[in-house]
């Protein structure tokens, strides 16, 4: 199998690796980074635990291949967090009580982080609608979207 | 050792094309061991399920055109076949010209999966489940298709030849798929069931499209497709006949919401019972008809 050399940028840090064709992103991120984070719960792009922003835009890691990567900037949920301080949504999310066994949250993070980007003042529905691709079996997601709501008032 | 709780991607080449051509005789000279890369959103979970298991993938999302989408007031829309769902929900043009087509769009999947499903990959695959499909050959889309011969058309009407059977011959690529400018005052709506309120795929999908038209007796012409409820998507044509005969009431619209009932042929799967599909083909479809034809006497 084929090997591919590619470059990309990792929550800001430059990145180079060795990848063989049949790697997922999620793989590279968990296995060659050791970037945790980011979960792997059903592997074909229903539960979201994957999820990462690829270019800015939040893709499912699991259902895409790390040679796809080469150019690309990724952000992963260890990557939220500046200056020691958290994203804000990150600290709203846990503050309203939205993290249980917390295997959703890295996904449910990317996916509010990059709703709250291109809509600063979503309504409900909308964050609704932002989430339907982030399973969590805990929570019951009404704090999980309190959560949003605090992070887009402040 | 992988720790992976899922099987892996079986092993494969990934294969980066420069052109159009290039990519073309690298699928007609790897024939039955090459396919299409786009998304992957279907691609990467059959090869985990072991259903596909190709030698090579040929990445053709960067070759020229595939990411453009541009809208021309008299010859309408065209999309490459790269362009992602959530960049033609967000297309103005799609809004203000296209409102079925962003409105199917917009039932699939999730916001994530949607940054990279796209059009084309959703009517490629021919899944009868395809959410855009109805809304594709309801706006008259034609693909652009480049194979062998050079770049053919295909309206996607006549596209389908079974579940996951196309026209598409070995080396043929979809470039992008173009829709004329709508009839003046169309409507159209798409209503799917799914087994929750979002995400899934559809039980029964419902997608109705019409306009005033003077030259029938109705006044109006009003089309409708079903997905998942027949091996192919299925355009309904006694709907369309009924509902030009005469003029349109509740009772009228019932009647082709039943011939719909009749013309479906679903199955029995782990979503849903074939009776109940039929039953519920009925009932969204009369739902869908009504949406329509209430929104065009508004006009
Ligand atoms: S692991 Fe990717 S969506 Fe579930
Ligand atoms: S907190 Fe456990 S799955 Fe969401």
């Amino acid at each position: 199998m084929a090997f591919h050399r590619i470059t990309f940028n990792v929550n800001g840090e430059l990145e180079q690796a060795d990848v063989p064709s049949n790697m997922t992103l999620l793989k590279m991120l968990r296995e060659n980074l050791a970037l945790t984070g980011t979960k792997n719960g059903c592997a074909e792009g229903e539960c979201g635990a994957c999820t990462v922003l690829m270019n800015g835009e939040p893709v499912n890691s699991c259902l895409v291949l790390a040679v796809e990567c080469d150019g690309a900037e990724i952000v992963t949920v260890e990557g939220l967090a500046h200056d020691e301080r958290l994203d804000a949504v990150q600290q709203t999310i846990i503050d309203a009580g939205g993290v249980q066994c917390g295997f959703c949250t890295p996904g449910i993070l990317i996916s509010a982080r990059a709703l709250l980007d291109r809509n600063p003042q979503p309504s409900e529905e909308d964050i609704r609608i932002a989430l339907v691709g982030n399973l969590c079996r805990c929570t019951g997601y009404v704090r999980i979207i309190q959560g949003v709501q605090e992070a887009a008032r402040i | 050792m992988s720790i992976d709780a899922h099987p892996g991607l079986p092993e494969f080449d990934y294969i980066k094309p420069t052109t159009l051509k290039e990519a073309s005789d690298f699928l007609i000279a790897h024939a039955g061991e090459a396919r299409p890369l786009m998304g992957g959103t279907d691609i990467f979970v059959r090869m985990r399920s072991g259903g596909w298991n190709d030698k090579y993938l040929v990445d053709v999302k960067c070759l020229e055109g595939m990411n453009d989408i541009s809208y021309d007031p008299h010859k309408g829309l065209s999309i490459g076949a790269a362009v992602n769902m959530n960049r033609v929900i967000a297309s103005r043009e799609v809004q203000d010209n296209y409102a079925l087509l962003l409105q199917a769009a917009s039932s699939v999947a999730s916001y994530q999966l949607r940054t990279r499903a796209t059009i084309v990959g959703n009517i490629c695959n021919a899944s009868p489940a395809g959410d855009t499909i109805g809304a594709c050959i309801l706006l008259g889309g034609v693909l652009h298709v480049h194979g062998n011969g050079g770049i053919r058309q295909e309206p996607i009407k006549t596209f389908f030849k079974g579940p996951g059977e196309t026209l598409l011959r070995t080396g043929d690529i979809v470039t992008s798929i173009h829709f004329p400018v709508p009839e003046e005052g169309a409507r159209g709506v798409y209503i799917k069931l799914g087994r929750n309120k979002a995400s899934d795929l559809s039980i029964v999908g419902v997608t109705v499209f019409g306009y005033p038209d003077v030259n029938v007796p109705s006044g109006y012409r009003i089309r409708l497709a079903l997905a998942s409820v027949a091996p192919l998507p299925l355009v309904v044509d006694q709907v369309e006949a009924i509902l030009t005969e005469t003029s349109i009431d509740e009772d009228r619209l019932m009647l082709a919401a039943e011939a719909a009932m009749h013309a479906c042929t679903p199955i029995d799967d782990v979503r849903a019972s074939a009776r109940y599909r039929k039953v519920m083909t009925r009932n969204l479809s009369f739902n869908a008809l009504k949406v329509v034809w209430k929104d065009l006497k508004k006009l």
